[in-house]
């Protein structure tokens, strides 16, 4: 029981862990209408500074405090460049504008920082576990995580119902052209909304930094797994985001625990493992096809 | 008239010159992807080699070309059908993973073509795919498992949790780990190929309560698995063990502490004790300012090797059944000590275990125990040459 | 008509220049590039099935390499079984494996084109952004699948000992072959210029301009739409039973979303909508690919940006820049 508990948890950290890379790109995703296959490579910019200038300095606070602008000032730089140019197409350019996009920043962190993986600490203040049940230990790092990820999650919901500049950017996903009238900057805020997205992505990738392995590559992995939560959950809402990355971190999660325990009661042990592992390297594709032929806009979708 | 005898001369030169053209070896590897750095440590480890001659292997000059695969196999293919057809290449090798190296190695073996592995030693190429025109420097793929399942057995480990990614090679290592070890598989899991997370099986294994771990994880999946793993508090607790591709000089440094003090299996440590090897590391350092993984060993050693049978021909691979002779008898001095070839053409050699260590340079690995001494990989017997 | 001249005499001169290519090659010696452009008129035909649905229909495709993937696997498994004198399954009746290119390829066709049909029945319920990320899903499945399936090698993949037989034809020569491929794609080329130049390619390409419009004349657009689908799929099922053939092994790898991805810059560099241009885009791309990757280990950090470029300025392709006039779509 204390298994399925604990298993219960991974699967929502690692939920949280997904929505932090969902809200940013569900956010360019239904406010601006564009399809960002980049937004990995943020991740990864905010893995390879944090990780960086928390080597040099010694400290996991300032590899933080340095990995988001360096993800939102390259996230606005992208937008000025490249995508800017792109709203008014269709999402093939995008998709293929940001793929050329991947390649670029891929091999520009190898040439930067070499092919090696770099190393990232877990900070000694939130190093070690803590015993949350009798006989239930968990990493405090995760909990951070999870601790940061719920964070975001309110202060988005904060910053869209509750402020001014909140409501511009959605006015702006229904209207740009009122919005436009109406003495709004628009293109100053499309520049904003994306270096929040990146931003969020960047903060993504370096906490995801003590966890895992730092290298080139490390978006495309997580990118696709974004993409289906959002999509599960519905393009642009921030709600939708929250639900569909922790369906889809407890179905991931989940699967690979007890799907193999439960093979092995209807088949051989050999044909069980297989069977079982393959699956549940498919699961989230099985639900994500399966939400979208129930509900084709997802769950929750923003302008329904 | 005079013209005429004076271009015949000038294409006689140019025939002359043709023979002193320095031997190619086109070497195709992979340097782009994550596992980028595998392909690089290869490539330098060649690289030195060539370079501490002058640009010759053996005495003969050699012109190395270089090639990413991208971790491809189709794409693998096509440069190895263009060295040989357009750069009429001979001697082929550095293909760093197993699946480009079956892309690759059973259509170029049956041409008149050498190739010799700095990594990448599949099952089926030393068994019944064995072939006359094919040599694995680097070792048969679960060697580096087998002297692991040997040695939990001998530190009287009664269980084991077996844990590797969904994939033939997974398996195979798997495998190679079961052969020798003498305990209780608690379980076999395999996980997603490429997985980031791995809470969900860190938990599992914590309430498996096996005595041991063994994992076959390469590259950033190992990385992963193991910092998670160190984070959940069971380092201490449960000890795991691995073959050495998830603890090479380069992965260490990323895992940081959370590796330190776990046995591995490999052939090769810098820590060696023989005078080949204590050059290499010293000039290794020197040349490229990082530590050599066994990556960068093989790929010397397979340099080394071609030297010395390139010195045996004289550089003329025309008589190519002659250069395979000459290869075969692995006359030079290979970084690990001991190495012959055995029946299959693949190493007969010694396979240790080392324990990370933090130095004041990073992390890397010592020597801790000899476990097997002139070891014969287990698909010699299928072999029929 | 002008234009229509030039783009006439622009295709012609194309395709004579790949009918005669083998023979100027083999001339001058560099056997080497006949295979090379077997690849590409390879790659050329899965461009030209994905220019289908992304030029024609404007339905975005983000998974279309798994059905390169399956055509390629299928070739690859009855050649397996071929050669372990093993029949592929006994119940309900036994099928044995073959090498015979005429059943094989064929074979291919088919089941990438089943494929195709029942997940294009489920993907095509959907819209937009959530099309290309279900096409996505669908693929990464299939990949997934087959690289844990270890009967047929898994990630390892399967190798094939020589390429299929055809009777008259010696496929294991490499001009024989590439005579095979651009057989293969011209035949796809002209079906596929008859279809959207037809009643049905008039309704297809009305669906993505004004779907409204074509169900208010009572067209059941759906199955238009999934008939055009079931198509690209059995063109790209085509290139991978030839590209197992070209390559003698096939792995997962084909399916990646990356090499889809690929496809798409190919269809795009050669221009969308124009059915020629997505072969031209495949010999830029992979010529690019190849001699760059012979000069600079970082050749992708050039071939992103060039990417970019190409679809900011190069809106109508390279095709478009030779050819000028309109695009099919327009």
């Amino acid at each position: 029981m204390l298994l399925v508990i604990e298993q219960f948890l991974n699967g929502l950290q690692l939920g949280i862990t997904l929505f932090l890379m969902s809200a940013g790109l569900t956010l360019v995703f239904g406010i601006m209408q564009v399809i960002n296959l980049a937004h990995g490579s943020f991740y990864m910019i905010g893995a390879y500074v944090g990780a960086t200038v928390a080597a040099a300095s010694g400290s996991f606070l300032l590899g933080v405090a340095a990995a988001l602008p360096a993800a939102a000032l390259c996230g606005m730089v992208v937008e000025f460049v490249v995508l800017r140019r792109l709203y008014e197409r269709e999402h093939l350019d995008q998709v293929l504008a940001t793929f050329g996009l991947i390649m670029f920043f891929n091999e520009l962190t190898r040439i930067i920082w070499g092919r090696q993986p770099l190393f990232m600490e877990v900070p000694l203040w939130l190093g070690g576990s803590v015993e949350l049940l009798p006989g239930l230990v968990y990493p405090v790092y995760r909990l951070a995580v999870i601790g940061v990820g719920l964070a975001v999650a309110v202060s988005l919901w904060a910053l869209f119902a509750k402020t001014r500049l909140g409501m511009q950017i959605r006015a702006g996903g229904v209207n740009r052209k009122m919005v436009g009238a109406l003495g709004v900057n628009i293109k100053l805020l499309y520049t904003l909304v994306f270096g929040l997205g990146t931003l969020l992505a960047g903060l993504a990738g370096v906490m995801a930094g003590p966890i895992l392995a730092v290298e080139s590559g490390m978006g495309e992995s997580i990118l696709i797994l974004t993409f289906v939560v959002i999509v599960i959950g519905g393009i642009g809402s921030i709600r939708g985001a929250v639900a569909g990355a922790v369906l889809v971190g407890l179905v991931d999660t989940l699967g690979r625990a007890f799907l193999p325990a439960v093979f092995r009661m209807l088949f051989d042990s050999s044909t069980a493992d297989s069977v079982a592992s393959s699956l549940a390297s498919m699961a989230i594709y099985i639900l994500m096809a399966a939400v979208l032929v129930v509900k084709p806009k997802g769950l929750f979708p923003a302008h329904s | 008239m005079k013209k005429v005898v004076f271009v015949l001369f000038f294409l006689a030169a140019c025939t002359h010159l043709a023979i002193a053209e320095p031997v190619k070896i086109g070497m195709i590897t992979t340097l782009s992807t994550k596992a980028g750095y595998l392909g690089e440590d290869t490539r330098d480890g060649f690289k030195l080699a060539i370079a501490q001659e002058g640009g010759k292997l053996g005495g003969i000059p050699v012109e190395l070309m270089v090639e990413d695969d991208g971790r491809k196999p189709d794409k693998g293919k096509q440069i190895a059908e263009r060295y040989i057809k357009k750069d009429k290449v001979r001697i082929l090798t550095g293909i760093v993973f197993s699946n480009v190296a079956m892309a690759v190695v059973p259509k170029v073996v049956r041409q008149d073509v050498v190739y010799l592995s700095t990594n990448a030693a599949p099952s089926k190429l030393a068994g019944k795919g064995c072939s006359p025109n094919y040599f694995s420097v680097s070792y048969q793929n679960d060697n580096l498992d087998e002297v692991v399942g040997q040695y939990v057995s001998e530190t009287g480990h009664k269980s084991v949790y077996l844990l590797a990614p969904n994939y033939p090679a997974g398996k195979d290592h798997l495998a190679g780990f079961k052969r020798y070890f003498t305990g209780d598989i608690v379980a076999e899991v395999y996980t997603k190929l490429g997985q980031a997370d791995y809470a969900a099986e860190i938990a599992a294994i914590r309430a498996a309560k096996p005595e041991s771990v063994f994992f076959f994880l390469p590259g950033g999946m190992g990385i992963n698995f193991l910092k998670q793993y160190s984070q959940a508090g069971l380092g201490r607790e449960i000890p795991v063990y691995g073959p050495a591709f998830s603890f090479d000089e380069r992965i260490l440094n990323a895992v940081g502490p959370a590796a330190v003090g776990v046995k591995n299996g490999s052939q090769w440590t810098h820590d060696l004790d023989n005078e080949a090897n204590r050059q290499f590391v010293k000039a290794y350092v020197e040349a490229y300012g990082r530590m050599p993984t066994l990556y960068a060993g093989q790929g010397y050693d397979t340099a080394r090797l071609i030297g010395s049978a390139l010195k045996a021909v004289s550089g003329n691979l025309d008589n190519l059944d002659a250069f395979k002779a000459a290869l075969k008898k692995a006359d030079f001095a290979s970084v690990r000590g001991n190495f012959r070839f055995g029946t299959n053409q693949h190493p007969v050699q010694d396979v240790y275990i080392r324990e990370v260590v933090k130095t004041d340079t990073g992390y890397t690995n010592k020597t801790v125990k000899k476990v097997f001494a002139d070891h014969v990989d287990a698909y010699a017997s299928q072999c029929k040459m | 008509m002008t234009s229509t001249l030039r783009k006439n005499s622009i295709v012609a001169s194309g395709g004579l220049l790949l009918v005669i290519l083998p023979i100027l090659v083999s001339w001058s010696g560099h056997d080497y590039y006949i295979s090379l452009f077997s690849r590409i008129l390879i790659y050329g035909l899965a461009a030209v099935s994905l220019d289908l649905l992304l030029g024609f229909s404007g339905m975005i495709s983000l998974g279309h390499a798994a059905y390169v993937g399956i055509g390629a696997y299928v070739v690859a498994i009855f050649f397996h079984h071929a050669s372990e004198m093993e029949p592929l399954f006994t119940w309900p009746f036994v099928l044995e494996g073959s090498e015979n290119g005429l059943l094989v390829l064929p074979l291919a066709v088919l089941i990438s084109a089943l494929f195709a049909l029942v997940i294009g029945s489920l993907c095509l319920r959907t819209r937009g952004m959530h099309f290309i990320m279900i096409t996505l899903a669908f693929a990464q499945m299939l990949y997934y699948f087959f690289v844990s399936l270890e009967k047929y090698g898994g990630d390892d993949g399967l190798s094939l000992y020589s390429r299929s037989s055809i009777p008259g034809m010696d496929l294991g020569n490499d001009i024989h072959f590439y005579y095979l491929c651009l057989g293969s794609l011209l035949v796809f080329i002209f079906v596929a210029r008859r279809l959207v130049y037809s009643r049905f390619g008039l309704i297809v390409r009305g669906c993505s301009n004004n779907e409204r419009r074509i169900r208010a004349l009572g067209i059941n657009s759906y199955s238009y739409r999934l008939a055009l689908f079931v198509i690209a799929g059995a063109g790209a099922g085509l290139a991978g039973g030839l590209l197992a053939n070209q390559t003698e092994y096939v792995s997962p790898g084909l399916m990646h979303w990356t090499l889809s991805g690929e496809l798409m810059v190919m269809v795009l560099l050669g221009g969308l909508g124009t059915l020629f241009g997505p072969v031209l885009g495949a010999a830029v791309f992979l010529l690019v690919e190849e001699n760059l990757a012979m000069y600079t280990e970082h050749w992708m950090v050039y071939m992103g940006p060039f990417l970019v470029l190409v679809v900011i300025f190069a809106k109508r392709g390279l095709f478009g820049l030779v050819a000028g006039g309109e695009n099919g779509n327009e």
